[in-house]
């Protein structure tokens, strides 16, 4: 199958649980998804949907007590759970990368940014000799165009967009093949998001890398991913390319998604919200999530989950909806 | 409803009912605030029952032979006077609970109301204050208390003003600190919008806000107390002789420690250790279920 | 901050009840003879004036007299100085070594055992009083097992005046080369600064915990984990570098707790130190030497506030001066 060499990544019917006092919180459940060599895979969904876990997971870094239920992870066929803490080390980092959310919290206040570098090519080729390895970040600075003299300094001494530049000149230093960039744009403003934007895409083509983009934002993740994951309630509703997604959404949650984007081009008076709030994760209700907020919930929504369906060939929605029209 | 409420049955009830979802939701916390609740009752039955608890009295000299160890007669052996060192433990927890609790009840007392004032008024009366108080909480406590106990000489109402001293700063910095920061929420200025007077604003939305920390502060302060009362009566400021001490028995017990008389200075010291334990743990139990993030810094 | 504290012990001392004077005499001391002793003292000027004499002379550096002895008041301190740097360095080196292991120790998994097994030993180790803790060990390993001294900085056989020039008996016995007397100084502190840093060392795993706790909640360590850096580094280099700020700057008040705990277990062990001292002048009622030595205390707690503010700028690089 010529379709499997091409996939780098296959995250296969992943379930994540947190207990707490009062319960279980399911975060992730039963996700399923592939990532190709070099392709964008933005996955969208409302805050609090699981998907920060969902990427986390990745490099086995989901924060405890949450604990992976079920499923696989694989890496280029190997999974990434059952790997060794001696080689997830070496995966994180080397194989695929993260950016977070907050380029002015994930920087070590104490390390200068030389330092941050060369610790990272150390832990993952110690024998690279220093003038190499300065040699490395040096390139890799005017590859981000930041001044060789920021080196030597401190986090609280640069601005965001510098951070944030800082935060993917780390992710690629040990050039990995995958990258998963977890709402990289939410603390930044405007000008300097379009600028991110760019830059990512650039980096994207000299890297030749393959990315997971972790947005809320559908503007961004129109500008980037090729194909778009929805997930809502730590479940995936649709999954299809970014233009299959924006032209003809099946699923009624990724038709809200869609409406509440305001458009410039329409005379609009009012903002779009969508009605009701995600459900709990701890006391899940029977059958389709997103049931209760559905605008054409029909009663079998409310009895039974609906499973990820392929409808066209490159476009799979969970709803019930358009399996009751295939019969 | 309303009759339930006011019946005594209605009452345990409630209570139960509280202390069993308390207990699910906190977990280890309620239990380490039951453990110091039951220490401290034990000893709070001592101090009010002392004969229910030994049959010799603390300075009887005839109690039995001189510095016998213990034994069934007597549990925890006899001091160099011939008296029972139990009778003795039983007797001096009036003295040491009493102190402490009194002591720290008067820091609170003068340090709270200063704090609240210091905070809300704010300007140069709160800077000098400030000061004053600063300075006092980050000089050795324990050097105020001997300062202070030496001027005053010995006596148990002296002792105790000693030890109060060293707290007015704990209570005031507090105290001042919430303050601030509640007289900035939105609805303490919700009140001044509606024209509540000050002394309502200070009475009604910032003193039941600052009282919870208060009560935990209190019972970690008695715990600090107790050490500092038998720390000050074990060098020998505390008090006039007479009136049994643990912190003097230990003092007694050290010059016979080189002869390996080790139940004169085991049995106080541990009561001593127990005492704080059991109000540490209290306050820390009370802690985590009222703000489990105060005691994080 | 400094000025404040002196212009408190002074109220404390001079306009509290109490009469140095007629307390030293005794009570049945001819009213004449009080008066003189007093105009000798200058303890008959107006209270203004004799604070002014006091702040005066304290600019100079001078402490003034004994009242008991012909001595300055500066020699006892100077003599006794030595003795508590040496007890209260080894006591807050020890209660460091044990405090800050096991805070980490305990906040890499909250809520495990190990985490409630080294909260327990905190609260216990918090609520030991210091002075029972000296007894305990004397009596064990003093006492019945005979390891170590219980009393005193040196053994009887040991020729003080032999070596001693600082007063601090590590340096001095080392300067000259003398490793017997090193050995036998050293032998001595045993005993008192286990028993000061094993009861400091519960503040410090409680502080330790609760900042490690609050930084390895922190973006920066989820990011350090993500590029690959292994978790001792993590956890000691990323983690414990940013948890010490906040605990230096409590350093200063715990440093409190340090002085206070060093003059019971002084007093314990039979410290020849400031503690000592103070107390011994407490009996005889030599007001000026009290006062002294709180002074110094003072310009002790003032001098460590400062240097744990350096220590600070030093650390972290956001601070400038």
């Amino acid at each position: 199958m010529p379709q499997l060499e091409k996939t780098i990544l296959e995250v296969q019917d992943l379930s994540i649980a947190y207990p707490i006092t009062i319960g279980v919180v399911r975060a992730v459940e039963g996700v399923s998804f592939t990532l190709d060599d070099g392709e964008a895979l933005g996955l969208v969904g409302e805050s609090g949907c699981g998907k920060s876990t969902l990427g986390l997971s990745i490099l086995k870094l989901h924060r405890p007590p949450g604990r992976v239920t079920g499923g696989k992870i694989l890496y280029r066929g190997t999974d990434i759970l059952s790997m060794s803490d001696r080689a997830l080390l070496k995966m994180r980092g080397q194989n695929i990368s993260m950016i977070f959310q907050n380029p002015l919290t994930s920087l070590n206040p104490l390390f200068t940014v030389e330092k941050h570098f060369l610790e990272t090519i150390h832990f993952h080729d110690a024998s690279m000799p220093r003038e190499r390895a300065r040699a490395a970040v040096g390139k890799m600075l005017e590859t981000l165009g930041i001044e060789k003299k920021r080196l030597k300094e401190y986090p609280h001494q640069l601005s965001g967009g510098m951070r944030q530049r800082i935060m993917i000149g780390l992710a690629l230093i040990m050039n990995p093949d995958i990258i998963i960039a977890d709402e990289p744009t939410t603390s930044l403003d405007v000008i300097v998001e379009a600028g991110f934007t760019d830059l990512l895409m650039s980096l994207r083509s000299i890297y030749k890398l393959s990315i997971i983009l972790i947005t809320h934002n559908l503007g961004l993740v129109a500008e980037i991913a090729d194909r778009i994951a929805v997930m809502y309630a730590g479940r995936l509703m649709e999954v299809a390319t970014t233009e299959e997604i924006f032209a003809h959404p099946l699923h009624p949650y990724t038709q809200g998604l869609i409406a509440c984007v305001p458009n410039i081009l329409v005379d609009q008076k009012e903002l779009v919200t969508m009605p009701g709030s995600p459900p709990d994760l701890v006391d899940r209700p029977a059958g389709c999530p997103f049931a209760p907020r559905c605008p054409q919930v029909i009663p079998i929504c409310r009895q039974k989950t609906p499973a990820l369906i392929q409808h066209a060939p490159s476009h799979s929605a969970a709803c019930w909806l358009y399996r009751q029209k295939e019969g | 409803m309303v009759a339930a409420r006011f019946s005594p049955a209605g009452w345990i009830a409630a209570l139960f009912r509280w202390t069993s979802s308390a207990r699910r939701k906190y977990g280890g916390e309620w239990w380490l605030m039951v453990a110091g609740v039951v220490v401290i009752a034990f000893i709070l039955t001592m101090t009010v029952f002392p004969h229910l608890f030994t049959r010799f009295d603390p300075n009887d000299q005839n109690a039995g032979s001189q510095m016998t160890a213990p034994s069934s007669s007597h549990i925890m052996g006899t001091d160099n006077l011939s008296r029972d060192v139990w009778a003795r433990i039983v007797y001096g927890a009036q003295t040491i609970l009493g102190v402490a609790i009194a002591a720290a009840l008067l820091s609170a007392i003068i340090g709270i109301p200063l704090g609240l004032l210091s905070g809300f008024a704010g300007g140069v009366f709160d800077r000098i204050l400030s000061l004053i108080m600063d300075s006092v909480y980050s000089f050795p406590g324990l050097i105020l208390a001997i300062a202070f106990a030496a001027m005053l000489g010995p006596g148990v109402i002296n002792i105790t003003l000693a030890v109060a001293v060293v707290y007015i700063p704990t209570y005031f910095r507090l105290v001042r600190g919430q303050t601030l920061s509640i007289k900035e929420e939105v609805y303490v200025e919700a009140a001044r919008a509606i024209g509540a007077r000050r002394g309502t604003i200070l009475g009604r939305y910032i003193f039941p806000n600052v009282i919870a920390t208060v009560v935990v502060v209190l019972s970690l302060n008695i715990a600090d107390a107790i050490m500092t009362e038998a720390a000050l009566s074990y060098i020998g400021l505390g008090l006039p002789a007479g009136i049994p001490d643990w912190g003097m028995d230990l003092s007694m017990g050290k010059k016979f420690l080189p002869s390996g008389i080790w139940w004169m200075i085991t049995f106080p010291g541990l009561m001593i250790m127990l005492l704080a334990l059991g109000f540490t743990m209290l306050g820390e139990g009370l802690a985590e279920i009222l703000n489990p993030r105060l005691l994080e810094k | 901050m400094v000025f404040v504290m002196l212009t408190l012990v002074f109220v404390v001392l001079r306009v509290m009840p109490g009469d140095p004077v007629s307390a030293m005499l005794g009570g049945h001391a001819p009213e004449k003879v009080i008066q003189q002793k007093k105009a000798d003292l200058g303890l008959n000027k107006p209270i203004g004036m004799q604070y002014l004499d006091y702040m005066g002379k304290l600019a100079h550096l001078d402490l003034g007299e004994s009242m008991i002895f012909k001595q300055k008041v500066s020699q006892p301190i100077l003599e006794k100085l030595p003795a508590t740097l040496e007890l209260t360095f080894f006591g807050l080196l020890l209660s460091l070594g044990i405090g800050i292991p096991l805070g980490v120790f305990a906040a890499r998994r909250r809520r495990s055992g190990r985490d409630y097994g080294a909260r327990l030993y905190a609260n216990v180790v918090y609520c030991i009083p210091v002075f029972w803790m000296g007894l305990l060990l004397q009596l064990v390993f003093g006492i019945f097992l005979g390891w170590f001294p219980i009393a005193g900085r040196t053994s009887p056989r040991v020729e003080v005046s032999a070596f001693s020039k600082t007063g601090f008996y590590i340096v001095d016995t080392l300067r000259i080369g003398n490793f017997a007397a090193f050995g036998d100084v050293m032998w001595h502190l045993v005993l008192p600064s286990v028993t000061l840093g094993i009861v400091l060392s519960g503040i410090f795993v409680r502080l330790t915990r609760a900042n490690m706790l609050d930084v390895l909640k922190s973006d920066y360590i989820l990011a350090a984990r993500a590029r690959g850096v292994p978790e001792r580094r993590v956890v000691y280099n990323h983690g414990l570098r940013n948890a010490l700020i906040p605990i230096v700057t409590m350093l200063g008040l715990q440093f409190a707790l340090l002085l206070a705990g060093a003059i019971l277990t002084e007093s314990t062990f039979s410290w020849p130190g400031m503690g000592r001292l103070l107390l011994e002048r407490i009996y005889l009622r030599d007001y000026p030497v009290i006062q002294g030595v709180i002074v110094v205390y003072t310009l002790f707690v003032s001098v460590i506030s400062l240097v744990v503010d350096l220590l600070y700028a030093a650390i972290d690089p956001r601070v400038k001066y």
